[in-house]
């Protein structure tokens, strides 16, 4: 647990009237002052915007309203969530300057709850990596230790939180984007099952497997946050419709008498610090009383394949828009085509260019069968094996990421090195299911570690009462 | 290098994502690619042909919208953040006749 | 062997593909609204534009109406999902189509061709339609040359449905009925205004040839058709085309060719680089279409009379052929309850259907004339009280009034038939100053009538009743 005030107490706080909205603002627009230029976190920090609404939030609060459960509790978004009016990138050249005119559902739904906005964080440029090197905008540092990535691609969000620029964030995940930088910065990260949160205005990068979730320092934190931004929204066709789930409520119940998995065959690749501190997980469970359970996941080791031919093929599709024509960055040509590939080349950087080219690949005719239909099947095997996996067990442990944090440049030569550190996030994204990552630990050079918490589709309370066993444990 | 795609076939791949890539970058993006289609390759000998593609994680059916009006955006906010636009509309350079 | 207007030996294959945006108030997957004419841009929202992060959602009332299409067309609807069809141009916003593929809403129908031509419907299928270019500077507005263009992005994501048919379509002539048919349904379903001036309705035309009995020819997509008319046209000359090309031992390319109004010509595009690729996959924003039985028949029992049933009725009702001009146009023009209510005031229905189809063109599927005094119009004819010259004067009053009582403005205008003696005295005129004609029509050459009568008319000063005259000459042939 970090030296940070959570986000519950300054909500309570606030609400009380214990203390401002704006001293709570001012506390983190400090911090972000003094570190901001070290770390990084932000793509744009709008201190001037967050001001105005913690006086309004004050002032409110001062004629008896209520401002609702987030009162004054300064949030981070990633930068790949339409806040209107702010500029909203993707850390990608091709959207430098563009600013919507709407607003993410979420924002919506953080504004009333009475959240503070106080940045865009930065990110693989449009998600696409694990250690936030890939942003046109410059790296975001580890706050643990400068020298080393926040993991990615929601690292800006993973590493604002962890430095304390805001209580809470909201990151997004396709393959592991939110937990495997919560992993590596030390902080909680939540994945929600697809569809428990609108994707309305979050920036598509593999529609399928894209997912809304908070970063936090406490499971406590997560998990009302979580509350707040699900549920149905009947702008996106593929929002569950049913209630947001009640998750604070769970965090108490224990762990008693639950079956926990663990993977038989887990693929291999993890460190020796990240699997003992897996192991010393199952070890607080059973002590709190859960029952451990082996579990096979045959299809596990192929989940990088599917996952790596499908993303990109959505995403070839997603980013087509990016054409120079409506908004964004336009160069200029004599004729459309040239127009077209001339402000692609020089809007998108090397990752988003090469997942692009490969996922059009895998789509394209001669070879959809091949690829993307094959990787189709290959994505039902895995989802089959969770249902099986789950007849036995509530919850699956497994690492979040396999390595700690790791120094900058370290896995940026070869792009497969770099997608290995998604091989134990990626299956969940692929079954649509709900994963999170707790600091449990440390490992080499005393970096955090994160142990993984897997569900089964809509299985978030299972999910948290493990989470907080973990916490209480750690 | 395995060659299971060539330069061309990632000349082709860009010229249909309208990438405008160097020769050079061709060449470096055939062999990246041409390593990861090779890893890809684990799942090749995968008995796949009973098994139904997974295109959603949370299959849902008849998601639908009432026939209601909504406001509209605003025509000179979405005009004035376009790269080029007249007369209300977007402008852009002409096509060369590769119309659909 | 049909006339298809071909050199001796060829025959005409042609599928139809038509495009009709429905008559919905909002988008297919948005709820911008779906208006023609409006300023450009002014009908748009983030789905509209394909702004980063706009997710579709589909509107209900147009799967009611794709539904009512398919349903008339003969069709059954299925359980569907919805694709991306991937292909970069300025109009389309996302850079994708979204568009049912390989599992449309409507499937296996066929359309009846008022001459009794079965046409199968191979599909009729929901999707998006796109923005709209405008081609400035260069060769007069046109694609090829044009310095820069202009988009609106009002018409994207309007609703169609694409309603392709097999290819059992042998006669331009067919086509022509074919598309005039699907106009009638569409209309008469409510499912879209199906204008081809305005765009809401687009044809394009697959056209092959070949020798009786051979395998399908190559055929060649022909598209920018905007009238019934050119469609005909267009697809004589794609026809003739072909034939001259392979009778001179060539081969048809397949490909699409755009008709050219101007020098009455179809022309093919410039060859592109790479061959269409739309990398097609399940559009993952959108879920599965699937009405139930109960939404289907609800939406079937809710179908009003469809157009070839109309025209039965109608021709039962008035005495008319079934495939004649007038039942047709009265039809279309949804005035055929009009002659219902005609007949149901006691009116005479077959002179009623003379007049609608006259004088009517003007009036809408409720004309302002009460039924009951064209009702009364009739009566004085049938009686032999008004004759046609003068009932149709009595009308034009009565329709500038609005209404009136065609006794009065008979008498008005000093209309009266003239007394059966006085007109058998204009027939023994008539025929002795047409002897040959007389001996003709009496050796049993009916068209020789025509000059007697008209004849006797100019005599009378066209007071008497044609059709009293008529009676008169048969009577007293003996016939």
């Amino acid at each position: 647990m970090s030296n940070f005030t959570s986000a519950t107490s300054i909500a309570q706080n606030v609400a009380s009237g214990a203390q401002s909205a704006a001293s709570v603002v001012e506390e983190h627009l400090q911090r972000i002052s003094q570190r901001e230029e070290e770390v990084h976190a932000f793509n744009l920090v709008t201190s001037t915007e967050a001001r105005e609404r913690a006086a309004d939030l004050d002032a409110r609060i001062a004629r008896g309203e209520n401002v609702g459960p987030l009162a004054g509790v300064p949030i981070a978004l990633k930068d790949n969530m339409c806040t209107r009016g702010i500029p909203t990138t993707c850390s990608s050249k091709i959207l430098e300057g563009w600013k919507p005119p709407y607003n993410a559902t979420v924002v919506d739904k953080l504004f009333a709850a009475g959240a503070v906005f106080v940045g865009k964080t930065n990110l693989d440029e449009f998600a696409m990596g694990s250690s936030t090197e890939n942003s046109a905008f410059g790296p975001t540092r580890n706050p643990l230790d400068t020298s080393r990535v926040p993991g990615g691609s929601s690292g800006g969000s993973a590493a604002a939180v962890a430095a304390g620029f805001a209580a809470v964030s909201l990151g997004s995940d396709t393959g592991g984007s939110i937990r495997q930088p919560a992993a590596l910065c030390g902080v909680v990260g939540v994945k929600p099952t697809y569809g428990l949160v609108s994707r309305y205005g979050l920036v598509a990068f593999a529609s399928s497997l894209d997912q809304i979730g908070p970063f936090s320092h406490s499971v406590a934190d997560a998990a009302l946050l979580t509350e707040i931004i699900a549920g149905y929204d009947p702008m996106d066709s593929t929002s569950i419709p049913k209630p947001a789930p009640s998750l604070v409520s769970v965090l108490g119940r224990g762990v008693e008498g639950m079956r926990i998995g663990r993977v038989a065959d887990l693929p291999e690749g993890a460190d020796a610090d990240v699997l003992a501190r897996l192991d010393a997980a199952f070890v607080a469970l059973e002590k709190a009383g859960a029952t451990i359970v082996d579990v096979k996941l045959p299809s596990l080791s192929y989940a990088l394949t599917a996952y790596y031919l499908i993303a990109p093929a959505e995403a070839s599709s997603n980013l087509a828009r990016y054409d120079g024509v409506r908004y964004g960055n336009r160069v200029a040509a004599n004729d459309m085509n040239t127009m077209y590939a001339d402000t692609r080349a020089a809007g998108f950087g090397d990752e988003v260019k090469r997942r692009i080219m490969l996922g059009t690949y895998a789509l394209s005719a001669g070879y959809y069968d091949a690829y993307y239909g094959k990787a189709l099947k290959v994505r039902r095997l895995i989802s089959d094996d969770f249902a099986a996996a789950y007849v036995n067990a509530d919850v699956i442990l497994t690492p979040t990421s396999p390595t700690v944090a790791f120094p900058f440049g370290a896995k940026t030569d070869d792009p497969l090195t770099m997608y290995l550190c998604d091989i134990f996030t990626i299956p969940t994204n692929l079954a649509g299911h709900p994963a999170m990552s707790v600091p449990f630990g440390t490992g080499q050079a005393n970096m955090p570690v994160g142990v993984q918490i897997l569900a089964p589709t809509l299985g978030e309370e299972a999910m948290f009462k493990v989470a907080a066993v973990l916490e209480s444990a750690a | 290098m395995s060659e299971r795609l060539s330069a061309a076939d990632v000349a082709k791949v860009a010229r249909m994502a309208r990438l405008n890539i160097s020769a050079a970058d061709v060449e470096r993006y055939t062999q990246q690619l041409d390593g990861m289609l090779d890893h890809f390759a684990d799942i090749d000998n995968l008995q796949l042909a009973d098994v139904q593609p997974m295109t959603q994680p949370f299959p849902l059916v008849n998601v639908l919208r009432a026939d209601v009006e909504q406001p509209c955006l605003d025509r000179e906010e979405v005009l004035g953040v376009a790269p080029a636009a007249e007369q209300g509309r977007f402008r852009v350079p002409p096509s060369g006749g590769e119309d659909e | 062997m049909i006339d298809n207007g071909l050199p001796e030996g060829w025959e005409l294959v042609v599928g139809l593909e038509v495009h009709v945006e429905l008559a919905t108030k909002t988008k297919l997957f948005s709820g911008s609204p779906n208006r023609f004419g409006d300023e450009p841009n002014t009908n748009i929202d983030p789905v509209t534009l394909g702004l980063p992060g706009a997710l579709p959602v589909l509107n209900q009332h147009a799967v009611e109406l794709a539904m009512r299409i398919g349903l008339a067309l003969n069709c059954t609807v299925k359980p569907s999902t919805f694709h991306r069809k991937n292909y970069f141009y300025p109009d389309l916003s996302k850079a994708y189509q979204i568009t049912q593929y390989d599992e449309p809403l409507n499937v296996d129908g066929f359309l009846m061709l008022p001459g009794g031509v079965r046409v199968g419907v191979e599909r009729a299928h929901m999707e998006e339609d796109t923005g709209k270019s405008t081609h400035f500077g260069g060769a007069g507005g046109r694609i090829h040359g044009s310095d820069y263009s202009l988009i609106d992005f009002n018409r994207a994501g309007v609703p169609l449905v694409e309603i392709v048919s097999h290819p059992d379509v042998r006669t331009a002539e067919q086509a022509r009925q074919y598309v005039n048919e699907l106009r009638a349904i569409l209309v008469a379903v409510g499912a879209s205004d199906a204008k081809m001036e305005e765009g809401s309705m687009r044809c394009d035309a697959n056209v092959s040839v070949r020798k009786y009995g051979a395998e399908l020819g190559t055929r060649c997509e022909i598209k920018n058709v905007n009238s019934v008319r050119s469609l005909g046209k267009a697809i004589e000359y794609e026809a003739r085309r072909q034939i001259d090309v392979l009778e001179t031992g060539g081969t048809i390319r397949q490909e699409t060719r755009h008709w050219d109004e101007t020098d009455g010509r179809t022309h093919t595009l410039r060859a592109k680089v790479d061959a269409n690729d739309y990398r097609y996959f399940l559009e993952p924003d959108l879920v599965m279409l699937a009405p139930d039985a109960e939404w289907v028949e609800r939406v079937r029992a809710a179908l009003p009379v469809l157009p070839a049933a109309r025209r039965t009725n109608l021709a039962a009702l008035t005495g008319a052929e079934e495939d004649s001009e007038a039942i047709a146009v009265v039809v279309e023009r949804g005035q055929d309850t009009y002659i219902e209510e005609v007949k149901n005031s006691g009116g005479d229905a077959g002179r009623a259907l003379v007049w609608v189809q006259q004088s009517f063109a003007e009036e809408g599927s409720a004309p302002r004339l009460p039924a009951k005094d064209l009702a009364a119009l009739t009566v004085l004819e049938r009686d032999g009280k008004l004759t046609a010259t003068q009932a149709k004067t009595v009308l034009g009053d009565m329709l500038e009034a609005g209404g009136g009582d065609p006794a009065a403005i008979a008498a008005s205008k000093g209309f009266e038939a003239l007394d059966t003696s006085v007109i058998e005295g204009f027939v023994d005129e008539g025929i002795a100053a047409q002897p040959d004609a007389w001996a003709k029509y009496c050796a049993g050459e009916e068209k020789a009538m025509g000059a007697l009568v008209g004849t006797i008319m100019k005599l009378s000063k066209g007071k008497a009743d044609g059709k009293v005259v008529t009676a008169i000459l048969q009577q007293r042939r003996g016939s």
